[in-house]
C-alpha cells in the first residue's frame, strides 16, 4: 500500500470536469511526478491530495485513513503561488509557520539546508524568485513533513536558481522523503522523478518510470544537425521524421548506423553532428499532441 | 480546542504587520485628530441657523408652533428635557399641558427664541429660567468621530485585510497548517480591537489635552462602549468578509456598510426631528448604539446600566455576525 492511495477521484467545477475517474498510489520514499500540460488537471490533483479543495466524488487515503489531523501534521506543501502576509521577516515567517506544529525540525538545520541565512532579517516582499522559492520550501519543510507536495516549485526561477532548487530537492530525496512533484520541466522531472504520472484533459494518460515510459513510447534516437550542413532538401525515406527549424535540423532513425551511412553518402559532413536518446520531452509532446494550449 | 501557540503566532503576524505599515498607522492616528480639530475650528461658534425648542408632551395649535426656523421635538420625559436645556441642547423647552417654559438665561439663542418666537403664542407661560453650561458642539460630536473612526478602522482594518489575504493566497497557505479557522479568526479580532482601542484612546486623550471635552460620565463605562462597539464592528468586518475573494465586491461592501451608518447614525448632527422610519432605521444600526450610549455617558453622565440597552443590543448584534462569520467564512 502505497503512502497515498488515490482512489477514483473526480472533480467538476460547473459543466468542466477538471479531474476525471483519476486513481494512483504514491509509495513512501519516492519522488511522484504529476506532469501535463496546462489545463491538464495536475493542480486541482495536487489540492485535492493537499486537502486544500474537496473531490467532487473518490477518495484519498493517506496512510490508510481519510486525510485528517495526522496528514495536516505530517505533509509539507508549496503551493504554485504563496504569498505571506506583509512586513514579515524570513525568520517570522519560519517561526509563524513552524507554531502551528507539534513536531519541527531544528531551525539552525533549516536555515542552512535551504540557505536562508543572509536574508533572514529580510522582508519577504523583497526576496528575489529564488530566494522566496527557497523559503517557501522551508516554510513546507518546518514540520518534518513525511510528505512533501510541489506544485510547479521552479517555475520563474533562472536556469541557475533552479538548478540549485533541484540540488535542494535531491539532498531532501536523499533524506527519504516522499515528494509529490508537478513540473513543466521535463528536465526537472527527468532529474528529480522516480515515478511519472501524466494527464491530460483531467484523466491519466500514462504512468511508470521515466525509464518505462520512454521504451515503451520509442524505439528511435534522435540526429541533431546544423541546417546550414545540408546542401538540398532532405527527403530520405531512411528517416522516420525530419524536423527542419530555423538552425538545426533533427531526424529521428531507428537504425542510426544505417542513417549516418546515408547522411554520409549524400555528402553531408557530421562534424557537428549530435546524438541524443528519447527523453520526457519527447514523451510529453508525443502523448499530449503539438496543439497549442491555453 | 483552540491552541494558544497557534492563535499567538497569527496575532503576532497581524500586530507586525500593521504596526510596521507606517502609513496605515498615520492615517489611523492623523485622520481623526485632523477632523477634530477641524470641526472644533469650523463649529466653534455653533451658529446654527434652526432653533430647538423641545415641546412636553406635544404641540398644541398654537400659532406659535407654526414659527419658522425653529425646529419642535416632542419629548415625553420632562426631566431630560429640562437637563437638555440646563446643557443648551435645547434653546427652550414648553410644558403645554403646565403653563411653563424653561430657558437657560446663559444661552444666546435661547434669549432670541424666548425674545422673537414665544411673542408668537397666545397661550402665557410661566418663565424657568436655568443657568447650566453650554454644551458645545464638539463635545456632542466628538462620540460621533470617535465611533466613525472606529468603524472605519474595524470593517476595513479586517474585512479588507482578510479579503486581501484571500486573494493572494494567504488563507490558502495557512488552510494548509493544522491551524483552526476559529483560531486564525479570534487573532484577528483580538489584533484589531488592541489597534483600534489604543488608537482611540490616544485620540481621545490626545485632543482632550487642547480642547477639554465634557465627560459627566465614567471612563470605564465609556471605555466598556467602546470595547463591546469595537468587537461588534470587527464582526461585522469578519462577516462581510466571510466569503468575497474581490477587494472591487469587498470595498463595495463595506461602503454599503459603512455609509448609512455614517449619515444615520448621528455622527454628525442629531436624527431628534427626523422621519420616524429613518430613526427606526438607525437603531438598526450598530454605530448608533456606541454613539447614542458614548454621548449619554460624556454629556448626560449616565451609568453603566442607563446604557445596558445600547450594550445588550451590541453584544446581540455581536453574537449574530460572529456566528454567521465563522458559518460562511471560507479559507479560499
Amino acid at each position: 500500500m502505497g503512502l497515498i492511495e488515490v482512489k477514483r477521484l473526480t472533480k467538476t467545477f460547473g459543466a468542466i470536469q477538471a479531474v476525471n475517474d483519476v486513481s494512483f498510489s504514491i509509495p513512501a520514499g519516492t519522488c511522484f511526478g504529476l506532469l501535463g500540460p496546462n489545463g491538464a488537471g495536475k493542480t486541482t490533483t495536487i489540492e485535492i491530495l493537499e486537502g486544500i479543495t474537496s473531490p467532487t466524488s473518490g477518495e484519498v487515503l493517506y496512510r490508510g485513513e481519510p486525510l485528517g489531523k495526522q496528514f495536516r501534521e505530517q505533509a509539507g506543501i508549496m503551493f504554485q503561488t504563496t504569498q505571506l502576509q506583509d512586513y514579515m521577516t524570513v525568520i517570522e515567517a519560519l517561526r509563524m509557520f513552524g507554531s502551528f506544529y507539534t513536531d519541527t525540525v531544528d531551525e539552525a538545520a533549516l536555515i542552512e539546508q535551504c540557505s536562508l541565512g543572509e536574508f533572514l532579517q529580510q522582508d519577504t516582499r523583497r526576496l528575489s524568485g529564488g530566494q522566496k522559492q527557497r523559503l517557501l520550501l522551508a516554510i513546507a519543510l518546518v514540520n518534518n513533513p513525511d510528505i512533501i507536495f510541489l506544485d510547479e516549485p521552479t517555475t520563474g526561477l533562472d536556469p541557475q536558481a533552479r538548478r540549485n532548487f533541484w540540488s535542494l530537492l535531491n539532498r531532501i530525496k536523499a533524506q527519504g522523503k516522499t515528494i509529490l512533484l508537478t513540473t513543466h520541466y521535463m528536465e526537472e522531472a527527468s532529474l528529480l522523478c522516480d515515478q511519472l504520472v501524466f494527464m491530460d484533459h483531467g484523466k491519466i494518460i500514462a504512468e511508470g518510470t521515466p525509464r518505462e515510459l520512454i521504451d515503451a513510447t520509442f524505439n528511435d534516437a534522435v540526429l541533431l544537425l546544423p541546417a546550414t550542413d545540408f546542401s538540398g532538401p532532405c527527403t530520405d525515406t531512411e528517416f522516420h521524421t525530419i524536423t527542419e527549424g530555423r538552425d538545426v535540423i533533427e531526424i529521428t532513425t531507428s537504425d542510426m548506423n544505417r542513417s549516418i551511412t546515408t547522411l554520409l553518402d549524400a555528402g553531408v559532413s557530421l562534424s557537428r553532428l549530435q546524438i541524443r536518446a528519447r527523453n520526457l520531452e519527447d514523451l510529453f509532446l508525443n502523448l499530449t499532441g503539438g496543439e497549442l494550449r491555453s | 480546542m483552540i491552541r494558544l501557540s497557534h492563535f499567538g503566532a497569527v496575532l503576532m503576524a497581524r500586530n507586525r504587520e500593521f504596526l510596521r505599515d507606517r502609513s496605515s498607522w498615520a492615517w489611523n492616528l492623523i485622520f481623526p485628530v485632523l477632523l477634530i480639530v477641524g470641526l472644533a475650528f469650523v463649529f466653534g461658534n455653533d451658529n446654527a441657523a434652526v432653533y430647538k425648542v423641545g415641546v412636553y408632551p406635544g404641540a398644541t395649535d398654537d400659532p406659535f408652533f407654526s414659527t419658522r426656523y425653529v425646529q419642535f421635538v416632542d419629548v415625553d420625559n420632562l426631566d431630560e428635557a429640562i437637563a437638555r436645556v440646563d446643557r443648551h441642547q435645547f434653546d427652550l423647552l414648553l410644558d403645554t399641558t403646565g403653563g411653563r417654559y424653561w430657558v437657560n438665561e446663559t444661552s444666546p439663542k435661547g434669549y432670541f427664541v424666548e425674545r422673537v418666537a414665544l411673542v408668537e403664542s397666545e397661550a402665557a407661560y410661566e418663565r424657568q429660567p436655568l443657568t447650566g453650561r453650554a454644551v458645545r458642539y464638539l463635545d456632542w460630536v466628538v462620540p460621533g468621530v470617535l465611533g466613525m473612526n472606529m468603524m472605519f478602522a474595524c470593517l476595513f482594518g479586517v474585512g479588507y485585510v482578510i479579503v486581501r489575504y484571500r486573494k493572494s493566497g494567504v488563507l490558502k497557505r495557512l488552510k494548509a497548517t493544522p491551524l483552526k479557522s476559529i483560531e486564525f479568526i479570534l487573532a484577528q479580532i483580538i489584533s484589531r480591537l488592541w489597534l483600534v482601542l489604543a488608537i482611540t484612546m490616544g485620540v481621545y486623550i490626545g485632543t482632550n489635552i487642547f480642547l477639554n471635552f465634557t465627560m459627566n460620565g465614567h471612563y470605564l463605562t465609556l471605555f466598556v462602549v467602546l470595547l463591546l462597539g469595537a468587537v461588534c464592528l470587527i464582526s461585522l468586518g469578519l462577516l462581510v468578509a466571510s466569503r468575497t475573494a474581490s477587494e472591487e465586491l469587498a470595498g463595495g461592501l463595506l461602503n454599503v456598510a459603512t455609509w448609512p451608518m455614517m449619515l444615520l447614525s448621528g455622527v454628525w448632527f442629531s436624527l431628534e426631528g427626523a422621519h420616524p422610519l429613518i430613526k427606526a432605521v438607525s437603531q438598526l444600526l450598530p454605530l448608533t448604539h456606541i454613539i447614542e450610549a458614548a454621548r449619554t455617558i460624556m454629556i448626560d453622565g449616565a451609568s453603566f446600566f442607563a446604557v445596558s440597552g445600547h450594550l445588550a443590543y451590541l453584544l446581540a448584534l455581536t453574537a449574530v455576525f460572529l456566528l454567521a462569520g465563522a458559518r460562511f467564512f471560507r479559507w479560499e
